[in-house]
């Protein structure tokens, strides 16, 4: 288990590879389909956002609000990736992000800019929702609620020893391409 | 159905929602402990599918969502011929609003036309319901939570299909059915359960692949034909590495259930929906009070 802890500088980012397990603690945003499609059209991240150095979490929450007025995450898995294809590659370009949380694994748009500008996808366990939101020791805050709705909204979350598995990494590795060319292989070799 | 136990209608189904939503079914959990065994010790994929054995049980322990995709929620109910379908399905809706404002429910129902999200978990076509009838007096309500990840990867394929080289037979079928699990790779939140429809129209084929996970993990097909085929692709599957989270692995399914539906000669629909491991699906008989009379899975 590697420890990955905040900043996400691009030397700790480079240093990962694909296989390696990482506990991830410190600050780190989601965002899903609403958030990317929002920027990849010219919106701008509201005030006292910054995505750089920063982690960004394919993951549509269950937040509940607390009698204090706090937010409590009570599920927090990861959400598909795969249809933020489109649009990754240039929030990773724009924002500065330097790694993505999510499931399923992304395409080769978003491999070639993790490559170019230093950034990791890293799985986490898709479902796993109350083991991953026993991870997040605070919600920060939450913006664009009112715009997207609570689960596609822009929810900051403090996590300590989040966990997940390197699955494409800044060296061109993807291993959910490997695993796709060695199962449809292994298809093709049973039909 | 008298107005008097409309309320003990809605308590009854949010206590369903709560334990579906929380407690993943005894057969369900039993595959997933036997596929963590089978994994080897140390790899990515054993150390899912322990996140995985955690998850189950911190959700049932804290009665909190086991995935914060709480799905599409979709209503199984059987009842006597004259059982007042209209005040269970308002019933319901209700019950659904309440269990969201109590966390078991995700707020997750989006207005297809205009993006908005109500928070109630009601609109047109949400909450989804089938109702049968039949003539025995029993009131049975199963409850299947879908997530989105999921339902991505279902496919419906039309055959002869010429890339796959897929006739109208069950070999057709086998090339069609193994191929969606190649497409779905690990996006569908496996190790999956497959539940197939062969014939049918779209929409029927469809609907009837989603019957299938109604059935058991360990029940086996009465038609000699389907179960030969259902324990082929689950034997195929299993070979072809793809494992837990497509992370590589022994385990890439679960289970695999089909039917069969008669189809027109000019279709031949092959129909595969395609369940998350974080398999939701429980059921209760509900007495003459609409109390919970007891649990079918």
């Amino acid at each position: 288990m590697t420890k990955l802890s905040f900043p996400f500088t691009e030397e700790k980012i480079r240093a990962l590879h694909v296989g390696n397990e990482v506990l991830i603690s410190g600050v780190i945003h989601t965002g899903r389909d609403a958030v990317h499609k929002y920027l990849h059209e010219g919106g701008q991240l509201p005030p006292g956002v910054s995505f750089r150095d920063g982690i960004l979490y394919h993951c549509g929450p269950v937040v509940m609000k607390q009698e204090d007025g706090s937010w409590k995450a009570t599920a927090a898995g990861p959400t598909t990736s795969i249809r933020e294809e489109p649009y990754q590659w240039q929030v990773i370009r724009d924002f500065g992000l330097r790694g993505v949380i999510g499931k399923g694994g992304m395409g080769e748009k978003t491999l070639a800019a993790c490559r170019e500008y230093g950034c990791v996808y890293l799985h986490a366990i898709g479902g796993a929702a109350q083991v991953l939101a026993e991870r997040i020791q605070r919600v920060r805050n939450v913006y664009l609620i009112e715009k997207f709705g609570a689960p596609e909204a822009i929810w900051e979350f403090e996590v300590e020893d989040f966990p997940a598995v390197v699955t494409m990494d800044a060296h061109g590795k993807s291993l959910h391409a490997e695993i796709l060319a060695s199962s449809k292989a292994a298809l093709a070799a049973r039909l | 159905m008298a107005n008097l136990f409309m309320s003990q209608l809605q308590d009854s189904l949010v206590e369903l929602i709560r334990r579906t939503s929380a407690e993943i079914p005894d057969d369900v959990h039993q595959a997933i402990l036997t596929s963590l065994e089978n994994e080897k010790q140390g790899t990515i994929a054993a150390n899912a599918f322990k996140i995985i054995d955690q998850n189950i049980a911190l959700a049932r322990q804290k009665s909190q969502p086991i995935c914060q995709d709480t799905g599409s929620i979709l209503f199984y109910v059987d009842g006597p011929i004259g059982y007042d379908q209209v005040t269970f399905a308002e019933t319901a809706r209700e019950a659904v609003t309440l269990a969201t404002k109590k966390g078991f429910l995700r707020q997750n129902s989006v207005d297809s036309l205009t993006g908005k999200n109500d928070g109630t978990n009601v609109g047109p076509g949400a909450p989804a319901f089938h109702f049968h009838q039949h003539r025995s007096p029993e009131i049975s309500v199963r409850l299947v939570l879908k997530g989105g990840g999921c339902e991505n990867v279902g496919a419906q394929y039309s055959l002869p299909d010429d890339t796959l080289q897929a006739n109208r037979d069950l070999d057709g079928c086998r090339k069609a059915i193994l191929d969606a699990v190649l497409q779905a790779q690990g996006k569908g939140c496996g190790p999956g359960i497959l539940g197939v429809c062969i014939g049918g129209d779209r929409a029927t084929g469809y609907e009837l692949s989603k019957t299938q996970f109604l059935r058991r993990l360990e029940d086996r097909n009465p038609e000699p034909k389907l179960d030969a085929l259902e324990q082929d692709i689950l034997k195929t599957a299993n070979e072809l590495g793809i494992g837990p989270m497509g992370f590589g692995g022994k385990t890439t399914l679960l289970g695999v259930k089909i039917c069969t539906a008669n189809r027109v000669p000019a279709s031949y629909f092959v129909s595969i929906s395609y369940m998350c491991w974080a398999y939701r699906r429980q059921g209760v008989t509900l007495d003459g009070q609409e109390q919970i009379k007891g649990w079918l899975y």
